[in-house]
């Protein structure tokens, strides 16, 4: 292991989340709170990227992305075309 | 996740399923592991049933098909004969599984049929607001048991064993990475490969049980399940009232596909030699 500390970001879809506190209570450092109802990050620096919260969540709403890595822009539900059907991508 | 979510209708999000309701960690597992796999959307059947955990074939974007109840197996084993080469995986609950589709599930299994089965156990009828069903413990409550069901449940893992099933895994919507690893197993054998997943219905089973909330259903979950690995070093009392997970069964079998593609072979060999008038070789093999 090296001694430089990983930072993650949470991608959280608010439309998608139901407040069922899955991840919240299930969270290994307590890097979650219910807010208004929806998963919010209070202590993303005390994140470790167990992604177990994003395993568990039953609605596909949280997500954890390392920082500090050259990764692509996540695509995020909230910039999905809905116009066009999923159907048309098909081979 | 963000790979795996392209394996949705992402039009159809977000879905309809209860707050806290596994099935959506179960069918999170599934395109996780599929996008692990890297196996192609176009190569995929997903059949499903009726009932809470049948609605999941509505959210893959996969040809899908969202069939009669308790029928999804039998669906399904059309649809692999017809194209073998397809990956057909069956998405049903419990009672679609174990009562309504008993018999579809116990002949597959006996075929073994290149199908892979999970099963979405909620331990009731959550669709229909929780009747008992044939997988509900002992002295549980039910819409339809107000005084606790007197039938004893099923061990799906021991029927499939039984039946003739060639994978057979069992884990939980808390035992997620598990329940990835049984996932990946069973899709990877060639057979019939039976995932049960157990979860919670805080909706219906939880509050007429007073198990709790969603959190309280996965906190059951971790507490009731051994792994058997684990089980088999423990002592018998220590197991009382908990429930195995883990891989269950794993055992290669000659599987139905092939064996019907060999026989169609060796009964077209037969014909064409008859025909062609070398008749010594249509009498020697007799």
């Amino acid at each position: 292991m090296s001694e430089q500390k990983r930072s993650f970001s949470h991608v959280i879809r608010e439309r998608y989340c139901k407040g069922c506190s899955v991840c919240v209570a299930f969270c290994p450092k307590q890097v979650l709170v219910l807010k208004n109802g929806k998963v919010f990050a209070e202590r993303p620096e005390q994140c470790i990227g167990c992604r177990l919260c994003e395993m568990r969540c039953p609605d596909y709403a949280i997500e954890i992305v390392e920082t500090g890595l050259d990764k692509p822009v996540e695509k995020d539900a909230a910039c999905v075309d809905y116009s066009v059907p999923p159907e048309a991508n098909h081979a | 996740m963000s790979e795996s979510l392209d394996y949705f209708r992402q039009n159809r999000l977000p879905h309809i399923w209860c707050p806290g309701c596994g099935h959506g960690t179960v069918t999170g597992a599934l395109t996780r592991t599929l996008a692990k796999l890297g196996i192609d959307k176009n190569n995929v059947v997903v059949v499903s049933g009726i009932g809470c955990s049948s609605r999941a074939s509505g959210y893959l974007d996969f040809d899908t098909i969202h069939t009669a109840h308790g029928r999804a197996i039998a669906f399904a084993t059309g649809i692999k004969l017809s194209r073998p080469d397809m990956k057909v995986i069956v998405m049903t609950g419990d009672g679609d599984c174990t009562a309504i589709g008993g018999n579809h599930f116990i002949h597959a299994a006996r075929r073994n049929i290149d199908i892979t089965t999970i099963v979405m156990n909620n331990s009731n009828y959550g669709m229909t607001s929780g009747q008992y069903s044939p997988m509900t413990p002992t002295g549980m409550l039910g819409t339809t048991a107000p005084y606790g069901n007197v039938e004893r449940p099923f061990d799906l893992g021991k029927l499939a064993i039984a039946c003739g099933a060639t994978y057979v895994g069992r884990s939980t919507s808390y035992h997620v990475q598990l329940l990835g690893e049984l996932l990946e197993k069973a899709l990877l054998n060639k057979g019939f490969s039976v995932v049960e997943a157990v979860v919670g219905c805080p909706t219906y089973f939880g509050r007429k049980n007073k198990l709790g909330g969603a959190v309280d259903m996965f906190t059951w979950q971790k507490d009731h399940a051994v792994n058997v690995k684990a089980a088999a070093v423990m002592a018998p009392e220590k197991l009382e009232g908990k429930f195995l997970i883990g891989e269950l069964y794993n055992q290669a079998a000659p599987e139905f596909t092939a064996q019907y593609d060999a026989l169609i072979e060796s009964v077209r060999r037969k014909f064409d030699n008859f025909q062609g008038g070398v008749r010594g070789c249509a009498q020697n093999s007799d």
